[in-house]
């Protein structure tokens, strides 16, 4: 390890900001990513305001149920996610690893249900270049996509390697679930914005 | 989050499982809403809506937003600030471009025509 | 005061690539930024002096045989730059100025070096992703330089990568094409950014030492503090514009490409549907922070050389504050000033030429402050005073020059001419330029134990001071005679620009002149850090602030014992006391003595 200092406030909290530094930091990086899909979402207002005619999302070929049952998927990991920092702050390792993993289940599913929908557009020639509307679907839920994969990769490793931080600093796991935590949430977020934007909203 | 009670957790856990309900529900309803023929206006509104009401309940519940300290709401309403101030001001600019006749500051009808000078400035050199 | 904690005392055996390449501490890794972003800065300006023979003799062969070789015929055909080669030169010129150079010298560098010290932490809050930080930067940088190597060349639709013409350009869905690497690259130096403005927000806000409250901060940490949040916020909007730009080069979508565009007699074969405007609302939306990126380190530098070469404290220390964190929120909202010839209305157009007014206010009240601090002080010449000084009346003429490209009826004449080009370099190159000078000099002694040569760096200054003005004067004239900007010949085939055209050769010779004496800088730089004469100090400035508390250099962990503080940042010349200063972390001997330092 080449850090060879103590950093304050990675386990505990500073009196005057009751924050530690992961939390703090993971909100700045959330506020940016903020930013980010609002530049995507206000592309969408701009170009579709602009535009004269609009497909509806069904009508061009995008699956509401399926949609729909990813929405759901990604709202039970949310909250198998939130169980699993609550299994740790009761102490419960096992509990942890059992939430975390059905964590990382759901958004395989995720990814796995968008794969199916991404081969089915494409099999049929639809593509990003097609029209701007399925330009911004690839992209918005391209992006989404890639922060997913972010997520799984991050509560992956620690689910396996990175949990045996809790024999060494529970504290600090703990909060490194919580931080991770906050990142998947967000992404969770996003696609309960982006789901009735690019599926559910009309046409013109 | 300072506590560590196990009844306290539990208490927790019981808003957590609220709050899925909810957002199931809130996910079916947005669904259903949009088999009505709501119209354009009508539909964005009602879809922002149920989102901005599910989002909140993430927010506030999963991230814990409604226990955070003044650090993170202030981040977060200067980035909202910002968010807002985006999407307007493009949205402005882009109603009140030249030749438009829609829009929030209606653009007058007709434009003076460019003033035809002799020699226009940046004629090429023979 | 608590000794300060080290969990493994074993740093200094790690590997020399542990120790040296992959380091997690702040300095090491602000040194490396520093070193990389140097190298770029003079990459950057050997691309300008090229195109400066361009623009001061036009269509005449380079007389440089081993470069002309070098280049290759694509490049300069028979010696005479081809005008490909002259928009690539300007495109990365202006890239690698910006976001190679500028910003991770006055950010990366001192950013990272100073801040942890000034707030009396041991390191920035995320040591690793400090050092991952660096390294992205590092890819991003190596990418825009490989841009130059594959078929078409680099980018060279300009620094700012307008559509429609930077989506056709070339009309390849290559990913290996100059625009479309250029757009990567932007993608890895935008998340190097975003890192690296969470650990310094986190570091300012977090691991403040025990005393060191918000209004005892060196105004250097509030510039940084603010340039956190602007890199924060608003780089994320580019990031999604160069991702739908990459869509649109890659994937022929048309975010970009609006209806009905014909190229080359055809029309193209897009969906069409796009707005090239909204390219430019997205970029702008970071490049307008993106300035303040570029002089808020700067401003803060020029603060702390300023204080501590006066022997006072800064005149205003409340009014610089409110003032810097007021224009960080204002420089959101005054990006369409770069848009006033897009085609907007009147009532658009007068919001962001209101905005781009209230906005000049903190600027003028900083720089008002920084020069009233200047009255009755002890002034001491030395070469960071020196460039601290040129700074002021060098960033007044730059700000000056601005007002009326900030007002939309002038802007009208002036829009796209040598004027912005002389405006923005004003207040970039004997503005922050000299800024980081001063910098340079005035913490080189506490980084490396060695003084740097003074006569030399006079010589750096003066030449340095009369050079810019050579370069940067006349392009204020060229375009106030309505001379355009990125003109391959400089103007030399419009009748308008004939009686300024004599100005284009001042100007290149200005130029070289000013490579030449850089290369004083350089010998200085390291002549001083292998055999210049050791400082006999910790704290050989005499200066307030925690940074001179350490050992020197400053060991990892920066402080033997963690400071605690007791006072504001520029307690010089205080009536009633021993010295003509009171370094931050030392107590009061009397007990009366705190509060009567304290009074505002």
């Amino acid at each position: 390890m080449s850090t060879a200092i103590e950093i304050p406030y990675n386990s505990t909290e500073r009196p005057d900001t009751g924050l530690y530094n992961a939390k703090l930091g993971v909100w700045l990086f959330l506020a940016s990513e903020v930013m980010l899909f609002g530049a995507l979402f206000s592309t969408y207002v701009l170009l579709r305001t602009g535009a004269d005619t609009w497909e509806n999302g069904a009508q061009i070929g995008l699956s509401i149920p399926l949609a729909t049952i990813n929405t759901l998927v990604l709202i039970v990991s949310s909250v198998t996610m939130v169980m699993s920092w609550a299994s740790l702050k009761m102490k419960d390792l096992g509990k942890y690893r059992f939430y975390m993993g059905l964590t990382i289940l759901c958004g395989v599913v995720f990814l796995i249900i968008k794969g199916f929908e991404y081969a089915h557009k494409f099999e049929n020639g639809i593509w990003p270049s097609t029209s701007t509307f399925m330009a911004l679907y690839f992209t918005m839920t391209g992006l989404h996509g890639l922060h997913v994969i972010g997520g799984l990769i991050v509560n992956s490793y620690l689910w396996g390697p990175g949990s045996k931080m809790w024999q060494s600093d529970p504290e600090r796991f703990t909060n490194r679930i919580e931080v991770a935590g906050l990142y998947w949430h967000f992404v969770d977020l996003v696609w309960i914005f982006l789901f009735p934007t690019l599926y559910l909203l009309p046409g013109k | 989050m300072g506590d560590t009670h196990h009844e306290d957790i539990q208490s927790h856990v019981k808003t957590y499982i609220r709050v899925f309900v909810a957002l199931a529900v809130g996910t079916l309803i947005t669904v259903l809403a949009s088999n009505f023929h709501l119209g354009i206006v009508v539909g964005i509104i009602v879809a922002l809506i149920i989102a901005t009401v599910k989002g909140s309940l993430v927010a506030a519940f999963f991230m814990h937003l409604s226990a955070e300290r003044k650090p993170i709401y202030w981040v977060l309403v200067l980035t909202a600030t910002f968010v807002v101030a985006m999407v307007g001001l493009i949205m402005f600019a882009r109603q009140d471009q030249q030749g438009r006749q829609q829009g929030i500051f209606a653009v007058p009808q007709g434009h003076v025509p460019a003033h035809q000078t002799e020699t226009p400035e940046g004629a090429h050199k023979e | 005061m608590t000794e300060a904690h080290y969990q493994d005392e074993h740093h200094d055996e790690l590997p020399f690539w542990r120790h040296y390449i992959f380091s997690t501490d702040h300095k090491i890794i602000g040194i490396q930024y520093g070193l990389t972003a140097l190298v770029f800065l003079f990459f950057g300006f050997c691309l300008m002096m090229l195109m400066r023979w361009q623009l001061a003799y036009p269509g005449k062969p380079l007389p440089i045989g081993f470069l002309v070789k070098w280049l290759g015929d694509s490049r300069m055909p028979g010696g005479i730059m081809a005008p490909e080669f002259y928009n690539q030169l300007g495109a990365m010129h202006g890239t690698i100025m910006v976001f190679l150079g500028v910003v991770p010298l006055a950010v990366g560098a001192f950013g990272n070096y100073i801040v942890p010290l000034q707030v009396g932490a041991q390191d920035m809050a995320f040591p690793k992703l400090n050092m991952s930080s660096y390294w992205v930067y590092f890819i991003g940088g190596v990418v825009m330089l490989c841009s130059f190597f594959v078929p078409g060349g680099s980018a060279q639709s300009g620094w700012t990568s307008y559509a429609p013409l930077s989506v056709i350009t070339p009309p390849s869905h290559s990913l290996f094409t100059g625009q479309s690497m250029w757009l990567a690259g932007m993608v890895f130096l935008i998340t190097s950014s975003l890192l690296g403005s969470v650990n310094t927000i986190t570091t300012i806000i977090q691991l403040r030492a025990k005393g060191l409250t918000w209004m005892r901060l060196p105004f250097f940490v509030w510039a940084q503090l603010v340039t956190g949040f602007l890199l924060l916020l608003a780089f994320p909007p580019l990031e999604a514009a160069g991702v739908m730009q990459l869509m649109d080069r890659m994937a022929g979508t048309s975010f970009f490409l609006p209806s009905g565009l014909v190229v080359g007699g055809k029309a193209l074969y897009v969906s069409g549907g796009g707005s090239a405007l909204l390219w430019q609302h997205l970029f702008w939306f970071l490049a307008h922070p993106e300035v303040y990126v570029l002089i808020l380190p700067a401003m803060g530098i020029v603060a702390e050389v300023i204080a501590n070469n006066t022997r006072k404290p800064l005149w205003g220390y409340r009014s610089l504050v409110y003032s810097v964190i007021f224009l960080g929120f204002m420089s959101f909202i005054v990006w369409a000033h770069h848009m006033f010839l897009t085609g907007m209305g009147t009532a658009v157009n007068a919001f962001f030429q209101t905005t781009t007014m209230i906005i000049s206010i903190p600027s003028i009240i900083i720089l008002t402050a920084l020069i009233l601090s200047l009255w009755g002080g002890s002034i001491r010449f030395t070469v960071p005073m020196l460039f601290a000084l040129a700074f002021l009346p060098m960033f007044g003429i730059g700000g000056l020059t601005g007002l009326p490209l900030g007002l939309a009826s002038a802007d009208i004449h002036l829009h796209d001419t040598y004027y912005v080009i002389g405006h923005f370099h004003y207040v970039v190159a004997p503005g922050t330029l000299f800024a980081l000078f001063a910098g340079i000099y005035y913490w080189f002694p506490k980084a490396s134990g060695k003084q740097m040569n003074e006569t030399l760096g006079k010589w750096h200054f003066w030449g340095s001071l009369i050079f810019m003005n050579g370069i940067f004067l006349p392009m204020l004239i060229q375009g106030l005679a309505g001379v355009s900007r990125r003109l391959y010949d400089g103007g030399a085939s419009y009748l308008h620009a004939e009686h300024v055209l004599y100005l284009n050769k001042v100007m290149s010779h200005s130029a070289w002149s000013l490579a030449v004496v850089q290369l004083i800088f350089i010998v200085n730089f390291f002549w001083s850090l292998f055999a210049g004469r050791r400082v006999t100090s910790d704290n050989p400035w005499e200066a307030t602030t925690l940074e001179w508390a350490t050992p020197t250099p400053p060991p990892h962990g920066n402080f033997l014992k963690i400071p605690e503080v007791y006072c504001g940042p520029y307690e010089y010349s205080a009536p009633g006391e021993p010295k003509d200063f009171h370094p931050q972390n030392e107590p009061y001997q009397k007990p009366g003595d705190q509060n009567n330092q304290e009074k505002k």
